[in-house]
């Protein structure tokens, strides 16, 4: 169970979510102190006040916009969780490929502060006493789930084709 | 059943006779584009050799493309370093189509792709940038990927777990009106299927509108299908598409017959918008679509107006805003910033005499790049600023600074705004059929 620490409207992008005046910043050692730099979420994750697995609630399309891969591990760095009513592709390729944590489920209510669970089917408002079905990730995308992420599944699959140790 | 272009393309990219959405396949890629975010994918890239016991070399060095845009001349020592590492990779795996910070080849990625050749009806193309959509308006299947995606391509050569995606039939009707132009057509779409009507879909562009249109108007369409949500854009190849890689770029001897959709091709959805009656558009703060009449906007005090960007920086772009400015000077209450969208439309730009009419008319020309788009550097706005820019997002904070307001216009409206500055529409400024901008 985890504390809802933002909730966002529909179409939040990725500038949103780190701005692009940080973007020479690459490394995921580096990005998650802008995560969500222009909002008061900001200083609460850098004052160390968010435990990891708190949420962020959010609507339709989270994570439009630019490609950007630091909107993803600027959110994985501090461990949240996002849970949107539907994520845009690329950032939720991205957040597969690099193991965020990301839930699609379309009929969520919730409000900041709300304490939610999330089970294999359903996210549980405990606040509430609601429950709304989760929507799979693609399937497409399972292999790299299942291997822990694209860079160990990439690296899997070289070693089939190439040989490798 | 029938195939879409892209189906066309990912089975041709697979080696198989039939594709059919939701199938989930490895395409092989023709051609793999990175920016500045190239200090990303290498990090990526280096991670998934480590431990394997194998040397970390690219797949094929001559289908990969870096172009420096983002943030040039560098604007800080990181954004300096990074490309200072990037060049050292591109000398180490002998990568050939690197554009490094130059007036002869240099420019934003998704204009020197084009230009150069690099990008053929029929290729599977995938950017680390959103907007590698663009490369759809050759008759290509073009998306943007993330920095690990890219590192996974460069390694194998392949895009993994491409889910086939579904497309949207749009169909464009009518003849642009003057002094309105593709800007104000993919607006208006975007602005009737919301930023994210087209989510995980094709946009395929269809109808007289677009066989009529110019290639670089087909880039602005294609450019832009990203903020509705689509994967990509594409215009089926046709005449013009052979004609623009011949002249522009001594390409012949093209097939692109396969490419075209069959009759039976099946659509997610039909889209039609007849443009016959279109008026000039401005997307409002902060979405993109936030689409209205530029008579919607008439008279908002706008401090810096942008012309450039890979949506409308191309010599069509500098060509309107330059008829409209000739001669006359641009309001004192305004800045404008042109960046040509490569240093060859910069040269063809400067051999017509379009750069010479915008400096006397007061205008600032930069080099080509992304400029303030992306909010970076040259020309952040300043707190409670209005921005009018020909680029493709308006999201908040989007030019550098969360406290100011971006609108998104033609480059019509833009120059013609420049004049006035406020937002203005182009078809009041009193010039003749013969200026017919369209």
């Amino acid at each position: 169970m985890a504390k809802v620490v933002l909730l966002l409207g529909d179409d939040i992008s990725t500038d949103h979510i780190y701005p692009g005046r940080f973007m020479a910043t690459v490394l995921p050692s580096e990005t998650p102190k802008y995560a969500f730099a222009d909002y008061p979420l900001n200083e609460k994750l850098n004052a160390g006040q968010i435990p990891p697995d708190s949420i962020v609630v959010a609507g339709e399309n989270f994570g439009c916009g630019s490609s950007r891969e630091q909107a993803v591990s600027a959110l994985k760095g501090w461990g949240l969780v996002v849970i949107a009513k539907s994520f845009a592709r690329i950032f939720l390729h991205n957040a597969i490929n690099l193991g965020l944590r990301v839930v699609i489920c379309p009929q969520l209510e919730a409000a900041e502060g709300d304490e939610l669970e999330v089970t294999e089917k359903e996210v549980i408002n405990h606040t509430s006493g609601k429950r709304f079905p989760i929507v799979p990730l693609p399937a497409a995308r399972q292999a790299i789930l299942d291997a822990g992420g694209l860079i160990a599944y990439t690296r899997k699959r070289l070693l089939e084709e190439r040989g490798g140790y | 059943m029938g195939m879409t272009v892209v189906e066309k393309i990912l089975a041709r990219a697979t080696g198989r006779t039939h594709v059919q959405p939701g199938e989930v396949l490895e395409p092989c890629v023709d051609l793999a584009m990175s920016h500045e975010n190239s200090a990303l994918v290498i990090n990526q890239f280096q991670e998934i050799f480590k431990g394997t016991g194998l040397e970390a070399r690219v797949w094929d060095p001559s289908k990969i493309a870096i172009i420096f845009d983002h943030r040039v001349p560098a604007e800080s020592a990181k954004t300096a370093t990074n490309q200072k590492r990037i060049r050292q990779f591109v000398r180490e795996q002998g990568i050939q189509k690197f554009h490094d910070i130059r007036g002869d080849e240099g420019g934003i990625c998704h204009q020197v792709l084009v230009e150069s050749g690099y990008v053929l009806p029929g290729y599977v193309v995938v950017g680390t940038d959103s907007h590698t959509t663009t490369h759809g308006a050759l008759g290509a299947f073009a998306f943007g990927i993330g920095a690990t995606e890219m590192a996974s391509v460069w390694t194998l050569g392949r895009v993994l777990n491409v889910e086939v995606p579904q497309t949207i039939k749009v169909i464009l009707s009518g003849r642009i009106p003057p002094f309105v132009g593709a800007k104000d057509v993919i607006l208006a779409l975007i602005g009737k299927l919301t930023a994210q009507g087209a989510n995980f879909k094709v946009l395929e562009f269809h109808g007289d509108t677009v066989r009529r249109l110019p290639t670089s108007g087909r880039l602005t369409l294609c450019n832009m299908a990203i903020e509705a949500g689509a994967t990509s854009g594409i215009v089926p190849p046709d005449e013009e598409t052979l004609r623009y890689l011949r002249s522009e770029c001594g390409i012949t001897g093209l097939q692109i017959e396969d490419l075209l959709p069959d009759p039976d091709a099946s659509y997610a959805e039909v889209v039609e918008l007849d443009v016959s009656s279109l008026t000039p558009m401005v997307a409002f703060p902060h979405a993109v679509d936030n689409v209205r009449s530029v008579e919607e906007a008439y008279g908002l005090a706008v401090d810096q107006i942008m012309i450039g960007s890979c949506t409308n920086g191309r010599l069509e772009d500098i060509e309107i805003a330059a008829r409209i400015l000739r001669g006359k000077k641009i309001a004192r209450t305004v800045r404008l910033l042109v960046f040509p969208a490569s240093y060859r439309v910069y040269h063809q730009a400067l051999e017509k005499g379009y750069i010479k009419e915008l400096l006397e008319a007061g205008a600032v020309i930069m080099n080509p790049g992304c400029g303030p788009c992306l909010g970076v550097h040259q020309g952040i706005l300043g707190d409670g600023e209005r921005g009018l820019s020909t680029t493709n997002r308006n999201f908040k904070g989007r030019m550098g600074n969360p406290n100011a307001e971006v609108y998104l216009c033609s480059p019509a409206v833009a120059a013609a705004s420049a004049l006035t500055g406020v937002i203005t529409d182009p078809r009041q400024i009193g010039l003749t059929t013969e200026d017919n901008l369209s």
